[in-house]
């Protein structure tokens, strides 16, 4: 493709759309990507139809895009993750079903394969994973910490902008040009201006740095938050264990966004300005790419999982009706974890040239951080071990989680060993190993999380027997998808290639293929189980609050918690406070006085910033230098004219808050208690009768 | 939570004479304390990526022909001065001197943070003139890559000391507006550390091992 | 009234103590610089602790880091960052230095 450049469209131009690669040779691939540009075209049409419809513009503007609350903000985020999870999903599915064509076969062609594999990695790692391990968290920090939002709710909701305007940008990517096909980690020169002069690289960078500045400003808050905001009483080893792998969470975050921001923006500066940072020549060094890149991604992958291991250690603690075993232990593991994860990242380049004993030092060190984990893998069991245990969805994908990432784990061990990571460098055993780790690490302590912790956003809880499904879905279609890739990965298939030779390796991936489809049919039934869920919602309301027997003190509020979170901030006096307000059968205490309530006020600054960051984008990607200057102005003049709004809080006055209050705590009196046996029955209210740990 | 017994958050602070804007910049003075952090990180790898690529000059001009420490004198002296006139200011607002009183050492901070954005351009323009573009080599994409970074950041703080001076002349000394003249100062200060490196590392750093 | 400008004048001079302090060690930098040449070893050592001393004298003279009870969390924020960028920092130049000698880009 030759590029023209025009001042006012820059680059942009007719054939940059895919629709006119169909009509100039309509073939398998250009159907596929006209299909995914259909869907997405067609998606929005639909979302917007909608809107209109119902009506919803208003209270969508009102409620939610304006809205500084950070259980909003956190549901947003959440339900932006859960689309892009489907179309990481579906990507992953094409994939699985090109290698599964047969020895040099496949209905791709090879830049498009690759855009695939490069789409979905940065898709479910910034634009999956991130933002759902952060919106779980916004709705759940400030309300386990006894705190009315976070420390800086205008900021949350600029992140939750940037994340988003970022991810639109791979949407966008589909329709107009094409994505990288560089993977995710976009390696130069691979992904340098000689050889890779088109648009996918830029949509890459630029994606990165905007989400990965929304992501720095998370980080930034949510450390600040656990560190100031804690209810009085709430000390550090009083903390809920999911509370403590987010504030180490968030100084991965602090420390570890700069060297990808850095590695973008270097790259972004040889691409745009013909600088040599990773050029071939006039001194350029791609390898000081690859090491900052690391320098980032190791950590990143410990700052996803950590709050999965927080969200397990919660449910273990709950569904088995026990307090959490070696809680000590558990937060000195994940800050052993937190503080190792920046001495591993050279694990990544074994294979790069340096000395063996550079290899060894890191490869000892990265060996090291399985004994943290080791720690956690234990304490859980522990936990478990003569609890009264209840196989509720949440508990279930905790069990699966213990068995299928202890493989993933020593996977990682046997990976860590330089001299065998020579051998099945870039094969799919790598592929195989992270995402063993990640799926049931991260995704399946994610969808826990959901389950968990639906009925308390929402005030009902979602289907039981759909969950299950879900569950046996999942677990089996991971089974199935990447543990034969671990063979083919011995045998010696290097991942990323679009088409392969060996005979031998056409079973495995057949299966592998098959195990996509069930996966694929996992998604599509978390889809079944919220819908089925919202119909069935009268069965299934919880208005009291506490629906599992729970122990952290967001289970003390109503379900849906109002928007000030508590009514008078509680005063913590132990571990599990609400736990043992429950024993001592002091659960719902009658305030004696309310005070009137500061609320942060809705304000669009975040949208507007949304808005103006995508615009900015694109226009860098096309080359449209009028209107990436015009946009940069405006950002920062929207951002000053912001700093000049003073009046930045409303109240909610104390005899609002009593009402509201009094009248929860009419519910709360007449409601009926039940046992673990009703758990998932209509009677459960979310009133908790707490005999379980007086009678083990 | 603990209180300090003074002030409620340690380091730069409004003092007791501002007790509720103390207590209200506790946790926005600890938030931009992190980001400051977070920002450091970005230099820091700026400064390791420098000295990786000090050798790669590929026969273009290196640190001796384009590094001049007159220069480079001068703007650390500017800066240093800046950095202690924007204390100055941070005193008044503690010591609730008139407010005139913080505005001017404002100006004169903005000043001297000008002067200092003009010198430095003035040295690109004369390193442009011998040849040293980034575009040369790899040595000299490093030192753009760090040098103006840091340029950037000044630029910022200018604009934010002229934001803020309108800012205290429209609304006067609020709690809000105390609290953005103490992050304003922990932000120059800490560019005046990060130039303490620059000197160190990227200029005679270079003239030694380039 | 009294006590008042009694703090503020303590408050001032620390504030002069830090950028005289900072003025004498920029000047013996330069003057180190001029007078010797940096090409020595032992002059860019001595250069490089000054940089050092005057970091140290700024954070704690104009950004009141010290050891006094309520500085400890800004001191703890700081010495973290400083041990995960010494990590990042050293471990880079580790790394990519090897692979410089190993690749004969540059000899070290």
């Amino acid at each position: 493709m030759t590029i023209e450049y025009s001042g006012i469209f820059g680059r942009l131009s007719w054939e940059s759309f895919p629709i006119a690669g169909l009509i100039q040779s309509p073939n398998a691939n250009e159907i596929v990507a006209n299909a995914a540009a259909a869907i997405v075209i067609v998606g929005a049409i639909a979302v917007i139809g909608l809107l209109t419809w119902f009506r919803l513009w208003g209270p969508l503007w009102r409620d939610w895009l304006t809205s500084a609350d950070h259980k909003k903000i956190g549901i947003m985020y959440i339900v932006f993750a859960i689309v892009m999870l489907a179309r990481g999903v579906l990507e992953g599915v094409v994939m699985r079903a090109q290698q599964a064509a047969g020895p040099g076969e496949g209905f791709l062609e090879a830049e498009h394969f690759a855009e695939l594999f490069s789409t979905h990695g940065t898709i479910m790692i910034f634009f999956v994973a991130v933002p759902f391990v952060f919106g779980i968290a916004n709705f759940l920090v400030p309300l386990m910490i006894g705190a009315r939002d976070v420390a800086f709710p205008v900021m949350n909701q600029i992140s939750l902008g940037l994340t988003v305007s970022a991810g639109m940008m791979l949407m966008v990517s589909l329709v107009v040009g094409e994505f990288s096909t560089g993977g995710w980690t976009a390696y130069p020169p691979y992904t340098g201006a000689a050889f890779n002069p088109g648009v996918g690289p830029d949509y890459w960078i630029w994606a990165i740095v905007v989400s990965g500045i929304g992501t720095t400003l998370t980080g930034i808050n949510f450390a600040v938050t656990i560190y100031k905001l804690r209810a009085p009483g709430m000390t550090f080893m009083r903390l809920p264990m999911y509370c403590w792998t987010i504030i180490c969470s968030s100084i991965l975050i602090v420390f570890a966004m700069p060297p990808l921001g850095v590695a973008a923006l270097m790259l972004a500066a040889d691409r745009y300005l013909d600088f040599h940072f990773f050029t071939n020549d006039l001194g350029g060094n791609m390898m000081n790419y690859a090491n900052l890149f690391w320098l980032f991604g190791h950590p990143e992958v410990y700052l996803l999982v950590l709050p999965a291991y927080g969200i397990y250690s919660e449910i273990f603690a709950t569904f088995s009706a026990k307090r959490l075993y070696g809680y000590n232990s558990l937060v000195i593991a994940t800050m052993s974890i937190a503080v190792m994860s920046f001495t591993v990242w050279l694990h990544h380049f074994f294979t790069m040239g340096q000395s063996a004993l550079i290899n060894a030092v890191f490869g000892i060190a990265t060996m090291l951080i399985a004994i943290p984990t080791g720690v956690k893998v234990y304490d859980w069991m522990a936990t478990l071990f003569r609890g009264r245990i209840r196989f509720s969805v949440p508990m279930l994908y905790g069990l699966a989680f213990l068995m299928l990432f202890v493989i993933g784990g020593l996977s990682g061990v046997l990976l860590a060993n330089p001299t065998l990571d020579y051998q099945v460098h870039n094969t799919l055993f790598l592929v195989a190993h992270f995402h063993n780790v990640l799926l049931p690490g991260v995704l399946f302590g994610l969808l826990a999380g959901y389950n968990y912790w639906f009925p308390k956003a929402f005030g009902f809880r979602l289907n039981e027997a759909w969950g299950r499904l879900t569950v046996v879905l999942w677990t089996v279609g991971f089974m199935l998808t990447f543990l034969p890739l671990y063979f083919v990965g011995l045998m010696g298939m290097p991942r990323r290639s679009f088409s392969w030779e060996d005979p031998s390796f056409h079973p495995y991936m057949i299966v592998a293929a098959l195990g996509s489809l069930v996966l694929l049919s996992a998604l599509l039934a978390v889809v079944a189980q919220l819908w089925i869920s919202i119909r069935d919602r009268e069965k299934t309301r919880v208005p009291v609050g506490d629906p599992w027997d729970a122990r952290t003190l967001e289970w003390s509020t109503p379900a849906p918690p109002p928007p000030y979170n508590f009514a008078i901030i509680p005063n913590v006096t132990e571990r599990d406070d609400f736990a043992a307000a429950k024993e001592r059968n002091e659960a719902y205490p009658q305030p004696e006085a309310y005070e009137d309530i500061l609320l942060p006020r809705n304000t669009a600054i975040g949208f507007v910033l949304c808005v103006f960051s995508g615009v900015w984008m694109f226009a860098l990607v096309w080359w449209i230098w009028w209107l990436a200057a015009l946009m940069s102005v405006l950002i920062v003049v929207a951002f000053i004219a912001w700093t000049f709004q003073t009046d930045t809080e409303v109240v909610i006055p104390a005899t609002e808050v009593r009402k509201q209050h009094e009248a929860w705590l009419e519910i709360v009196r007449n409601s009926d208690p039940v046992n673990r046996d009703h758990e998932c029955a209509p009677e459960n209210r979310g009133l908790a009768r707490p005999d379980m740990e007086a009678t083990t | 939570m603990k209180r300090a017994p003074t002030h409620s958050y340690p380091g730069l602070n409004l003092g007791r004479r501002h007790p509720e804007a103390d207590k209200a910049s506790e946790v926005v003075t600890f938030g931009f304390w992190v980001f400051l952090m977070s920002d450091l990180v970005y230099f820091g790898l700026m400064f390791a990526i420098y000295i990786t690529m000090i050798d790669a000059q590929a026969g273009g001009p290196g640190p001796h022909e384009l590094f001049n420490l007159k220069s480079i004198f001068a703007q650390t002296l500017i800066l240093l001065t800046s950095s202690l006139t924007v204390g100055l200011a941070m005193l008044a607002l503690k010591y609730n001197l008139p407010r005139s009183r913080i505005v001017m050492w404002f100006g004169v901070t903005l000043v001297l943070g000008l002067s200092f954005l003009v010198l430095e351009m003035s040295d690109f323009m004369a390193m442009a003139e011998k040849g040293g573009i980034p575009q040369r080599s790899g040595f000299l994409s490093a030192f753009y890559g760090l040098v103006p970074l840091h340029g950037l950041h000044v630029a910022a703080g200018c604009i934010w000391l002229i934001v803020l001076g309108i800012q205290l002349r429209v609304f006067g000394l609020t709690d809000l507006l105390m609290s953005r003249v103490v992050r304003l100062a922990l932000f120059w200060h800490f560019l005046d550390l990060i130039w303490i490196g620059i000197i160190t590392i990227v200029y005679f750093g270079g003239l030694a091992y380039g | 009234m009294d006590k008042r400008s009694e703090m503020h004048r303590r408050e001032r001079r620390r504030y002069l103590i830090g950028y005289g302090g900072s003025l004498l060690l920029t000047i013996s930098v330069f003057l180190a610089a001029f007078v010797f040449g940096i090409a020595t070893k032992g002059v860019y050592l001595t250069i490089g602790l000054l940089g050092l001393a005057q970091l140290i004298l700024q954070l704690v003279y104009f950004l009141h880091i010290d050891r006094r009870r309520s500085s400890r969390e800004d001191l703890d924020l700081v010495l973290f960052s400083t041990l995960v960028l010494l990590i990042i920092i050293v471990g880079t130049i580790w790394i990519m230095g090897n692979l410089a000698v190993r690749m004969h880009t540059f000899p070290m």
